[in-house]
Parts: structure tokens; C-alpha cells; sequence
């Protein structure tokens, strides 16, 4: 893969709000990457100088454990200096703004902000704030977590192997089941559109009521209430979470009659294709959407799909912020927007450039 | 070959245009072959060599290198029943991460770095098909330094080409050619070439 594909900067886009902000050729890159910072991760000291001098801060406001940890590591294994803002500790109880909070923020000489939200559509707002900096969505309400669904995928890649040096070729007619909640998750979004990018065929599998009202424009190949059809044929599994703290316990009669039709029993994992490959982006509620002893089982890649969430987000953030500012950066924005930045671009404007040097 | 600085070189998008052949296939194997000799007479043998080839240029080179370094361990083999030479380990290096210009120009990793050994006591022979400013060398050895801590690091180019930005020096040279910093050296299979990089 040649790097001038997708132009100087490292991804199609500045932030990462969604999925669709990558396209083939960023979900690509991603994964490729991706494979340089694993190998980062097995070494002794699994830490590198990319990020030295560049500023990290997430900010979530709403719980998180993995997503926030899996973050902050991988701003730390690239060397950058971390913030960490939350909801419950910081001036949002005293009534500032979120905007402010995020000006606040800039004003500091963030060059990253992660942010997760209960709301769809605030990094959104965010980005369009803080112009100077990289947004990267961590999860907003229903509508996306683009870092999962690459975790996903690179581990989907990595378990079924590379053809050709190609990381996207496995998954050309991937038969993919996405079971369980697909109303209230942000996650199913984004594999969804990640999937249906990268060339797999995506059947839903949900009770109705957790389907959401209009699958219009939802690059799905099928749609199926029926788990035990779908399983039969399906390649890779892919669980979600019944979202309690959004209501999801109101769309069904029970748990127990949830998990009857539409949980991954250990009596529907024996009867699973022996190649498949069983996700979930966690937290696992064991004995709801899968069995516990299924959980465990050698073809459950929830393990994995930590890990690489990992070396993922290095890559992310890598190429979000590893790369030519001033191409993307337009003069009247300097203007606008005087920022600890600037100094950066100016010195990165005035340092000398030759062709190459090796 | 030279793809880093092909990929890097602005303005983006330029292409590479031959002026004049320096050096011939022949003449290509010869100063491998003549610089695997010099491997050996330096370090009075390869028992703790390691080739450690540089993303991307400086691989094929390194492989060859390292090609020329067994046929003479294996020369040196007299008579039935003695041992087989145990071959020269190779390793691949990127330093997309270590470099210092990251942020003022693109810089991704090319390929996934393989060192298989601890590099600790041995003899690390760093290999690339181009010396300029020296700014990847001084990159390559700081990520070397994550894989153990080396009794000594020699450096082998193909083309020594001068610009020299940092005190670096190489130990075996396959050719020393004196250039334009604007030009371009472009070391292929069949040779090496010297040319520009013309904006499309």
C-alpha cells in the first residue's frame, strides 16, 4: 500500500466521529498500522516516542472502564501526556457549560480530545467547537463507536488470517450475525457501517422491539428474528449488550425469556459453525446475551477484542495527530483561532525540508 | 527502493526521472560481496553478527548481505564432517516511530518490525540502501536500543550520498557519491541511479 493515497494527512478526515469518516481506504490504514503497534505491544518495553510533546485528554461523561483505560494507555505507550476529565469531579457540577468546559480545555493546548457522551451527535458539537483540535467519538448515545468496531474488525482479520497481505480481503462475503440490541447500540452502528465498508454481509438478528424503528439506509444484508436460522450460517457472532441503564429491560417480557430466544446458549455454541467466531464489546452480562461457559470458550474473542482495542486506538490516535498540520489547516483558521497550536505550525513552516533523508 | 524518500519528498506526488546509472547490477553484487568480506574482517568472523535490514530500502540489501555472509562462512568449511556454519540472523527494522520529523511530514510505519533475537552482546550490522542526512540512522538506533542492549552497531550503506545533518558515519560503503541535495538516488535490483524528482 502506497501512503499518498489518502494525501498528506494520515486519515480521510481530522476527527473520528464515525465509521463513515474513514471510509475503505481509512479502515485500511487503520488496520495496518494497527499491526506496527502490536508488535510495539510485545516487546519488554512497549512504548515509542510517536507522540512526544503532544497532549491527550479525554473526556467522559458517561461510565466507561475499558474504553477510557484502553485510551489513556494508548496515549501513553505513544508518549503523549494525558488529561483526564470527568463528569462527576470537574466544573460541570458547578454548572459550566460543556462548551466551556471544552473551550477550557483548548485554551490548555489539547491536541486530542476523546469524548464520550450519553448524547448522539456531541462530539459532533464538540469538533465544530474546537476546531483546532482532533475529536475522536468514544461512544455518543445510540449513534457510534468507531474505535470499537475497529477493534472488531482487526480482530476478525487477525483470527481468520490475511491472503495476500491484504487485511481487508477476509472479509469479502463475511457472512456476520449482529445479535441482541441493535435499538440502543452505539456499537451496532458502527459495525454495521465498518462491515458493510470492508465487503462482509451483516444480518441483524433482534426481537423486534429491540430493532430500531426504520432500518432505511442500513447497509444490512438481512434482517432476522430468528437466532437459530442465522447462527446456522453465519461466520462471526457478534453479541451486544442488553442496555439496561437505557431502558431495554421495558422491550422484553423477561431476561430469562431474552436469553431463551435470543442469548447464545451453550446448547446453540455447540451447534455453531466449528469455525466461527464469537464477539462482544463488553461488558459482558454473563448468562443474559451469552452463557458464561460460552464466554469462555476458545472461539470467544472477547479477550482479543480488549487487546486490540488497544493497539487500535494507538493507531488512531497515531495517525490522527502524528501528522502535517499545516496541510490541513487553512490560513484563515490560524487567524481565527490563535492557539498553542500555532506556534507548532509555525515552526513546522519554517524548519527545513529536504527531499529525504535516509 | 528509496520508497521512504520517494513517499516523503515534496512536492507531493513528484516523480522520479533518471539522469545517470552509477552503478550496474554487477557492479551492485560486487560491493555486497566486497562489504560481507569487510563484515568479517572487522569483526574477526560473523559467530554474533546480526543483519538488521531498514524498512523499506535498506531490506533487500540487508537480505543480500546477509546471503554473501553465509556462502563465507560456508567456504570457510573444510573437509567431511565438519559442522555446518549456523546461518546469519536477520531482522527488520522500522523507525517510523522513533523518527524526529513526525508532525512536520507523513510518517507511517512501511511494514511491521522483526527482530527475532535479543539483541544483547551481539554485533548489530544496520543496513540501508541510502545514507543522507543521517536522521534515520539516529532513529534506527534508538529503536534498536528496545531490543537489548547491543555490544556494538556497525552501519552498512549502498550509497553514501553526504548531507550529513548529525554526526553519523558508516562503516561499510558500497559506493560514496557525491550529490545535489535535491537530487535523488534511487537503489533498485538492477543498479543504482541517479536522478530528480520532477512536480507533476
Amino acid at each position: 500500500m502506497t501512503h499518498d493515497d489518502l494525501g498528506p494527512a494520515g486519515l480521510p478526515s481530522r476527527h473520528l466521529l464515525a465509521v463513515d469518516d474513514l471510509g475503505v481506504e481509512g479502515i485500511a490504514r487503520v488496520l495496518a498500522v494497527a499491526d506496527s503497534f502490536a508488535e510495539v505491544g510485545r516487546r519488554a518495553n512497549p512504548k515509542v516516542p510517536a507522540l512526544r510533546g503532544r497532549t491527550v485528554a479525554t473526556l467522559f461523561l458517561e461510565d466507561s472502564t475499558r474504553t477510557r483505560l484502553s485510551f489513556e494507555t494508548a496515549a501513553k505507550r505513544l508518549s503523549a501526556d494525558v488529561l483526564s476529565f470527568s463528569a462527576g469531579s470537574s466544573s460541570l457540577n458547578k454548572g459550566e457549560s460543556l462548551r466551556d468546559t471544552v473551550a477550557t480545555i483548548e485554551a490548555m493546548g489539547v491536541d486530542a480530545l476523546v469524548v464520550r457522551h450519553r448524547s448522539s451527535g456531541t462530539p459532533h458539537r464538540v469538533a465544530a467547537w474546537a476546531p483546532g483540535l482532533a475529536v475522536v467519538n468514544a461512544g455518543d448515545g445510540w449513534h457510534q463507536h468507531p474505535t470499537q468496531a475497529l477493534a472488531d474488525l482487526y480482530t476478525v482479520a487477525g483470527a481468520l488470517g490475511r491472503p495476500g497481505d491484504d487485511p481487508l480481503a477476509c472479509f469479502a462475503g463475511l457472512p456476520v450475525a449482529v445479535v441482541g440490541d441493535v435499538r440502543h447500540s452505539r456499537v451496532a452502528r458502527s459495525l454495521v457501517a465498518a462491515y458493510a465498508a470492508v465487503g462482509a454481509r451483516v444480518t441483524l438478528v433482534a426481537p423486534p422491539t429491540l430493532l430500531p424503528p426504520s432500518l432505511e439506509g442500513w447497509p444490512v444484508a438481512g434482517v432476522s428474528h430468528d437466532l437459530d436460522a442465522t447462527l446456522a450460517g453465519a461466520r462471526v457472532v457478534s453479541l451486544l449488550r442488553l442496555q439496561a441503564e437505557r431502558g431495554s429491560g421495558a422491550y422484553v417480557p423477561s431476561l430469562r425469556e431474552y436469553t431463551a430466544r435470543w442469548g447464545l446458549t451453550a446448547e446453540r455454541a455447540a451447534r455453531l459453525d466449528p469455525a466461527a467466531l464469537v464477539l462482544h464489546p463488553g461488558p459482558v452480562v454473563r448468562g443474559v446475551e451469552v452463557a458464561s461457559d460460552v464466554a469462555d470458550l476458545p472461539c470467544a474473542l472477547i479477550g482479543d477484542q480488549v487487546r486490540n482495542g488497544l493497539v487500535v486506538r494507538m493507531a488512531v490516535l497515531f495517525l490522527l495527530l502524528g501528522h502535517d498540520a499545516v496541510a490541513d489547516t487553512g490560513p484563515t483558521r490560524l487567524a481565527a483561532a490563535p492557539s498553542a497550536r500555532r506556534g507548532r505550525q509555525e515552526a513546522a513552516a519554517g524548519a527545513p525540508r529536504g527531499a529525504a533523508d535516509a | 527502493m528509496a520508497e521512504r524518500e520517494r513517499n516523503h519528498a515534496r512536492p507531493r506526488g513528484a516523480v522520479f526521472v533518471p539522469r545517470s546509472q552509477v552503478l550496474s547490477a554487477d557492479d551492485l553484487t560486487r560491493a555486497i560481496t566486497r562489504m560481507a568480506h569487510e563484515v568479517v574482517e572487522r569483526n574477526r568472523g560473523i559467530d554474533d553478527v546480526i543483519v538488521v535490514g531498514l524498512q523499506t530500502g535498506g531490506v533487500p540489501i540487508a537480505r543480500r548481505l546477509t546471503e554473501a555472509l553465509d556462502l563465507l562462512a560456508a567456504s570457510r568449511v573444510t573437509g567431511p564432517g565438519a559442522d555446518e556454519p549456523a546461518p546469519v540472523t536477520m531482522g527488520t527494522l522500522d523507525v517510523a516511530f522513533y523518527r524526529d520529523d513526525i508532525g512536520l511530514r507523513p510518517v507511517l510505519p512501511e511494514a511491521v518490525t522483526d527482530i527475532p533475537v535479543d539483541l544483547t552482546g551481539k554485533t548489530v550490522v544496520l543496513v540501508d540502501d541510502v545514507l543522507f542526512t543521517g536522521r534515520t540512522i539516529r532513529a534506527a538506533l534508538n529503536a534498536l536500543g528496545e531490543y537489548g542492549r547491543a555490544q556494538a552497531v556497525q552501519l552498512a550503506v549502498m550509497v553514501d550520498r553526504g548531507h550529513r545533518e548529525l554526526p553519523i558515519r558508516p562503516d561499510y560503503v558500497g559506493k560514496n557519491l557525491p550529490t545535489r541535495r535535491d537530487e535523488m538516488v534511487d537503489v533498485t535490483e538492477e543498479g543504482v541511479t541517479l536522478g530528480d524528482l520532477v512536480g507533476r
